[in-house]
C-alpha cells in the first residue's frame, strides 16, 4: 500500500480471447451490446418525441431521417435489439428466481432467445412492408 | 434472501446493498409491458402523419402509458450502463466522467421525453 500508484505486475485471469465461443457466452456478450444499443435507441425515441411536440415540419423532418434506407436500417437494429434484449431479461428474471440453471435448461433459453427475437423482428418488418408503414 | 441480516447490515462498501440490482430488476419488470406498448405505437404509427400521432401521443391514456414508458426506460438505461462503465473503464477520472455523462444524458433524454408528452397531452 506504501506505492499504491505503481502495483506490482499482478497475474491475470484468461480473458475472452481464450475462450472458444460459445452459444451462451455469444448471448451474454450480445445481451450487453443490445443494451448498449437501446440506450442510444432512447435517444432516438426522444428525438422522435420531441419532433412530434415541435410541429409537422419538423416531424416531417425526422420522419423522413427514420424513412430512409439507412434510418430503416437502424430501425431494423433497434426493434431487433429491444426484442432481444426484452426476451433476454425474461431469462434473467427465470435465472433470478434460482431456477432454469440446468445447462440443456439454459442451452435451449438461449436458442428460444435468438430464435425468438430474430422471429419476431422478420414478423413485424414482413409486417411493415405489407401494411406498407415502412 | 439467504443472506444473513448481520452481513447486509452495512449494506457493502458501496452502502447501497442490493439497491441496484433491485431497481434494475423492477425496472426490467416494468418495461416489459411498457415497451410492448412502444413497439406497438412505433409499428402503428411507422408512416402516419403528424396530425394522427400527435393525436395519438396526446390522449391521455396513451401519453401516460408513455411517460412510464420513458421513466422506466431511462432508469433502466442508465444502471445498465453505468454497469457497462464499470467494468471496461478503470481510469479513475475517466470512470467518474463517464459515470456523471451517462446520468446527464439519461436525465436529458427523459426530460426532453417527458416535457415532449406532457406538451402533446396538454394540447399546446
Amino acid at each position: 500500500m506504501a506505492d499504491a500508484k505503481s502495483p506490482a505486475p499482478r497475474p491475470l485471469s484468461p480473458h475472452l480471447q481464450i475462450y472458444a465461443p460459445m452459444l451462451t457466452m455469444m448471448m451474454s456478450i450480445v445481451h450487453r451490446i443490445t443494451g448498449a444499443i437501446l440506450y442510444v435507441g432512447t435517444l432516438g425515441l426522444a428525438w422522435w418525441l420531441i419532433a412530434a411536440a415541435t410541429g409537422p415540419g419538423y416531424y416531417g423532418f425526422v420522419q423522413g431521417v427514420f424513412g430512409s434506407a439507412l434510418g430503416k436500417l437502424v430501425l431494423v437494429a433497434y426493434s431487433w435489439a429491444l426484442i432481444h434484449h426484452m426476451l433476454g431479461g425474461l431469462r434473467h428474471l427465470v435465472w433470478d428466481t434460482i431456477h432454469g440453471f440446468e445447462l440443456p435448461t439454459v442451452e435451449l433459453m438461449a436458442r428460444l432467445n435468438l430464435a425468438g427475437s430474430l422471429a419476431a423482428t422478420a414478423l413485424l418488418w414482413g409486417y411493415l412492408l405489407i401494411a406498407g408503414g415502412a | 434472501m439467504r443472506t444473513p441480516l448481520a452481513r447486509v447490515r452495512g449494506l457493502g462498501s458501496a452502502k447501497e446493498g442490493t439497491d441496484h440490482f433491485w431497481r434494475q430488476r423492477l425496472t426490467a419488470v416494468a418495461n416489459l409491458p411498457l415497451m410492448l406498448f412502444l413497439l406497438y405505437s412505433l409499428v402503428a404509427f411507422a408512416g402516419a402523419d403528424h396530425a394522427a400521432v400527435a393525436a395519438y401521443l396526446g390522449s391521455p391514456p396513451v401519453a401516460m402509458a408513455m411517460l412510464l414508458a420513458v421513466l422506466s426506460a431511462v432508469i433502466h438505461m442508465r444502471l445498465g450502463m453505468q454497469v457497462i462503465i464499470e467494468d471496461y473503464i478503470h481510469g479513475e477520472a475517466l470512470k467518474i466522467t463517464c459515470l456523471m455523462l451517462n446520468t446527464f444524458t439519461a436525465a436529458a433524454a427523459g426530460l426532453a421525453s417527458v416535457f415532449a408528452i406532457l406538451k402533446l397531452g396538454f394540447g399546446a
